[in-house]
C-alpha cells in the first residue's frame, strides 16, 4: 500500500486513547470528559479501519459504523444528563457530584 | 512520487490529529475544546481516506464533526461555556498520576502494536470496491443484519432516553 503501513495507524490510534484516557481522569467539567470519551471512541474506529486494511476485509468499517452509532446515543444520553443536572443547579463538578459514593 | 505525496498527508493528518486531542484536553473554555476536537474528527477523517475507507471517511465528517459536534456546541453555548482549568481542583500527585497513568497506557498500547507489526506488516492487495458505499451497504444487509437491527434499536433507546431527561429537568421549576 502507499504511504506508511497499517502499525503507524495503529500507533497513532494507541496515542489517541492515551491522550483521551488523560483527559477523562484529569478534567473535572462532563463536557470536557465527553469530549474525551468521544477521543477515546475515534482511537478505537481507528483501529478497526486499520486491521480492516490490514486483512483486507471491509467488516471492520461495518463495526467502525456501530461504533459510531453507539458514540451518538452515548452523547445524546451525556448531554441529556448534563443538561438535567445545569436545570437542578447542580455543579456541573465530576469530583463535587459524589453522592452515590459508599 | 505518489508514495511521497501519501507520506506528507499522513504526516500532516496524524500531527494535526494529535495536536488538536492534546488541544481539546488542555483549553479553559470547553468551547475552545469542542471546535479543536472538531479538527480532530476532521484529520481522523483523511487517515481513513488514505486506508481506503471512503465510506467511513464521508460518514464521519457528516455524523461526528456535523451533527454530534453541533449537539455539543449548542449544550456548550446553552450552558454558557463555564472556564474550567485542567490542573485546578483536587491534590496535585492526584493530577500527576492521572497523566502517569495515562501516558503509561499509551506506551503500552504503542509497544505492544509494534512489536507485533511484522504480522501486519504485508497488506494485502485490495480490490476496488474496498469501503465502497455499495459494499459496506452489503455488508450491513447480509453478514451484520442483527448488528445493524440493534444498532437501530440502540439509537431509538438513546433518543427516548434524551426526551425522558429532559422532561424530567422541568419539574424542580414547579417546588
Amino acid at each position: 500500500m502507499l504511504g506508511p503501513s497499517v502499525p503507524w495507524y495503529l500507533a497513532i490510534s494507541g496515542i489517541l486513547f492515551g491522550i483521551g484516557t488523560v483527559g477523562v481522569m484529569l478534567r473535572r467539567s462532563p463536557l470536557i470528559v465527553l469530549l474525551s470519551l468521544e477521543i477515546m471512541l475515534n482511537a478505537g474506529n481507528l483501529a478497526l479501519v486499520g486491521f480492516s486494511r490490514s486483512w483486507g476485509v471491509s467488516d471492520g468499517q461495518v463495526f467502525a459504523l456501530a461504533v459510531m452509532a453507539v458514540a451518538a446515543s452515548e452523547v445524546c444520553v451525556g448531554l441529556g444528563l448534563i443538561v438535567a443536572m445545569a436545570r437542578k443547579r447542580l455543579a456541573l463538578d465530576v469530583d463535587e457530584l459524589s453522592e452515590l459514593r459508599g | 512520487m505518489g508514495n511521497f505525496l501519501v507520506w506528507v498527508i499522513w504526516i500532516g493528518a496524524a500531527s494535526g490529529c494529535l495536536a488538536s486531542g492534546v488541544a481539546v484536553i488542555s483549553f479553559t473554555n470547553p468551547f475552545y475544546s469542542a471546535l479543536a476536537l472538531i479538527g480532530n474528527l476532521a484529520s481522523l477523517a483523511v487517515l481513513y481516506l488514505l486506508v481506503s475507507a471512503e465510506f467511513v471517511a464521508a460518514a464521519q465528517v457528516l455524523v461526528y464533526a456535523g451533527a454530534v459536534m453541533v449537539m455539543f456546541l449548542f449544550v456548550i453555548a446553552y450552558l454558557g461555556g463555564r472556564a474550567d482549568a485542567p490542573w485546578a481542583g483536587g491534590p496535585r500527585w492526584l493530577r500527576l498520576s492521572a497523566v502517569v497513568a495515562g501516558v503509561a497506557l499509551m506506551a503500552e498500547v504503542v509497544v505492544a502494536l509494534l512489536w507485533k507489526s511484522d504480522r501486519l506488516n504485508d497488506s494485502p492487495k485490495i480490490d476496488s470496491t474496498f469501503g465502497s458505499p455499495a459494499e459496506i451497504g452489503r455488508l450491513l444487509l447480509t453478514d451484520h443484519l442483527l448488528a445493524f437491527e440493534i444498532t437501530s434499536i440502540v439509537l431509538l433507546v438513546a433518543a427516548v432516553g434524551g426526551v425522558v431527561l429532559g422532561i424530567q429537568a422541568r419539574e424542580p421549576d414547579a417546588d
